[in-house]
């Protein structure tokens, strides 16, 4: 794996154990179909089905991770989620999208930025 | 909206969600531009971006919004969305500019009736580019600050230093940068009727061959008038500010002179636009004068689009966005030449057109265009001895003392009657209590009878003819100052 994909794949480890912490059970991780992939798909206390797409950086040089973005991006993430819900018998559960931005330092700290509910 | 503001409340909410940055309020492109301004205007000033979902609603939401002059309230609402400033010292503040990419408050169009409209409703304090501080000179009352760049307003906040700003140049009440009327070698006649125009603001029309002065004395004409008064400078001011024609401050006392090309469109001369109602030439010549230069020429639309303001003195123009009224009271100035070619003059002697073709060139100058210009003289090529005189001609300071004794003693007599020129007495009142002298009064009576004199031709003389008599400074208009009045009327015969 190449660098990019490790630190891709470190920073979602950082994201599903900072949901794990947090009473969130971790039903898949990088489910992928045709159409794209979900990072990490997680069950909340509350009963809420989470999607989360993770954005990892090594620099904001190029702009905010959560820039990248967009709403066709959005939409893409929509479609896998009902396409998710649909192949696992939840069609009609309650859901939500949800992005974290990762951004790692030179110094190998890195800080997550969380949003929930971002459609 | 024209020249007059509206007060528009920014908000700004910063949500959670991916990064994004929505407008709100009906804004146009120019407008809509302003997000990509504003924020790299914020990161270039080194202060932090907020990467959320950020919303900024311009209120009133239904009132469509355009330019560049939100720029810097925006970035100051979204500054003080993070808490890089506080909002409870900005009470009664506005903030108008357009940001440069790098924080820089770059100037706007329509700063002056901004701020004139922002003080009638209550602000104290007004941010403003810096470029724009001289005509926010004229505004009292309000404190103004200019400021070239974002971070001079946050500094203000932080720690109250006011930003620095060259002391504007004082206002020069100097008129002699103009033309001036010495210029001119004899046109005894033409001089006089300029002079009467000015003291009563009498509508004009100078006719004569090609290269006898008809434009030179047109061009002169606003050195004779007297200077603007603080209201009308500041009128005057506010049109061309929201023209985006900033006025040369030496020059904002002087009366406007605006000559339109003959080429020129109705939306040109009264104004007009899509996305927003630009005043037109009549506009800008507001308290000042309007010459047209090559009358017949111009398309009769256009010309007879100048009835309204004329009449009325001001403008309404209708548009998809909304409907505007800009004041467009000028002194209207039409120079042509008796016929194509120009030469029909005297004796008619070197004139190579018809006489069909001479009748048909005066008709493009509509009757009641006509009917409205009060004064019409010939302007007869120099004479042979006029031409060898070294002597200058009599100088525009000598000729505007005259107009200003002339136009203090008819002030006096309208005192409180709600008008200020002889050319604005109306007919009622000049048939009670502004009549000429008992033998006056019969000539002109004389002459309706005749049929040589409409109805309203007995107002038109009668004006003058009080314009003429302010001059002289005698009490009430006498037999010969009406007859003078009647030979500024009759000595061109145009039109039907």
């Amino acid at each position: 794996m190449g660098y990019k994909q490790n630190l891709g794949r470190a920073g979602e480890n950082l994201v599903a154990d900072l949901l794990q912490s947090q009473g969130n059970q971790l039903l898949e991780r990088n489910w992928r179909i045709r159409e794209g992939e979900i990072d990490l798909i997680a069950l909340a206390p509350n009963g809420v089905i989470r999607f989360v797409e993770v954005k990892t950086r090594s620099s904001e040089k190029f702009g905010h991770p959560l820039e990248a973005i967009n709403a066709r991006k959005a939409m893409r993430l929509q479609r896998l989620a009902l396409a998710w819900l649909s192949t696992h018998q939840h069609l009609g559960a309650e859901y939500q999208i949800d992005c974290a931005a990762v951004l790692s330092s030179q110094t190998g700290e890195c800080t997550i930025d969380y949003r929930s509910a971002i459609l | 909206m024209g020249l007059e503001g509206h007060v528009i409340t920014i908000e700004v909410d910063v949500g959670d969600g991916v990064p994004t940055f929505t407008l709100l309020g009906l804004p146009d492109a120019a407008l809509s531009e302003s997000r990509e301004r504003v924020k790299s205007a914020i990161i270039n000033s080194n202060f932090e971006w907020p990467h959320r979902k950020v919303t900024v609603a311009l209120s009133p939401a239904y009132l469509p919004k355009s330019g560049s002059s939100f720029d810097l309230a925006i970035a100051m609402a979204i500054l003080i969305s993070h808490g890089s400033l506080t909002l409870a010292s900005m009470d009664q503040t506005i903030f108008i500019g357009e940001l440069g990419l790098d924080g820089e408050v770059r100037p706007v169009r329509g700063v002056l009736p901004a701020l004139l409209s922002a003080r009638a409703k209550g602000i104290t304090r007004a941010f403003i580019p810096a470029a724009n501080a001289i005509e926010s000179r004229l505004v009292e009352n309000l404190e103004i600050i200019s400021v070239d760049s974002l971070t001079q307003v946050h500094e203000f906040y932080t720690a109250g230093v006011l930003p620095e700003s060259e002391i504007p140049v004082e206002q020069s009440t100097d008129v002699s940068l103009m033309l001036d009327m010495e210029d001119l070698v004899g046109q005894e006649s033409a001089r006089r009727a300029l002079e009467i125009a000015a003291v009563g603001g009498h509508h004009l029309l100078l006719m004569g061959p090609p290269g006898t002065g008809k434009t030179m004395l047109a061009q002169r004409f606003p050195s004779i008038l007297p200077a603007l008064t603080p209201a009308e400078a500041l009128e005057v001011t506010a049109i061309h500010s929201v023209a985006g024609k900033l006025i040369d401050p030496a020059a904002s006392i002087a009366r406007p002179f605006i000559a339109p090309h003959h080429s020129t469109t109705a939306p040109a001369m009264v104004g007009g636009g899509v996305h927003f109602i630009r005043p037109g030439a009549a506009s800008l010549a507001h308290h000042g004068v309007l010459f047209i230069d090559e009358a017949p020429e111009m398309s009769p639309g256009v010309l007879d689009a100048l009835r309204q303001p004329l009449e009325s003195g001001e403008v309404t123009i209708t548009r998809s966005i909304g409907t505007i009224t800009y004041p467009a009271s000028f002194l209207l100035v039409i120079a042509a030449n008796p016929c194509p070619c120009g030469n029909f003059a005297g004796k008619g002697r070197g004139c190579t057109c018809s006489a069909l073709q001479v009748r048909r060139y005066l008709q493009k100058i509509s009757g009641p265009l006509m009917d409205r210009i009060d004064i019409r003289v010939f302007v007869d090529p120099p004479s042979r001895v006029e031409m060898l005189q070294t002597a200058l001609g009599e100088d525009s300071a000598t000729i505007r003392a005259r107009v200003e004794r002339a136009r203090a003693r008819s002030l006096a007599r309208f005192l409180g009657l709600g008008w200020s020129l002889n050319s604005e007495i109306p007919a009622k009142a000049l048939r009670k209590d502004f009549r000429a002298e008992r033998s006056a009064m019969n000539l002109i009576h004389d002459e309706l009878e005749r049929g040589l004199l409409s109805a309203r031709g007995v107002h038109k003389v009668l004006r003058v003819a009080w314009s003429i008599c302010d001059l002289q400074g005698a009490a009430i208009p006498s037999l010969e100052n009406v007859e003078e009045a009647l030979s500024l009327r009759n000595s061109v015969k145009v039109g039907p």
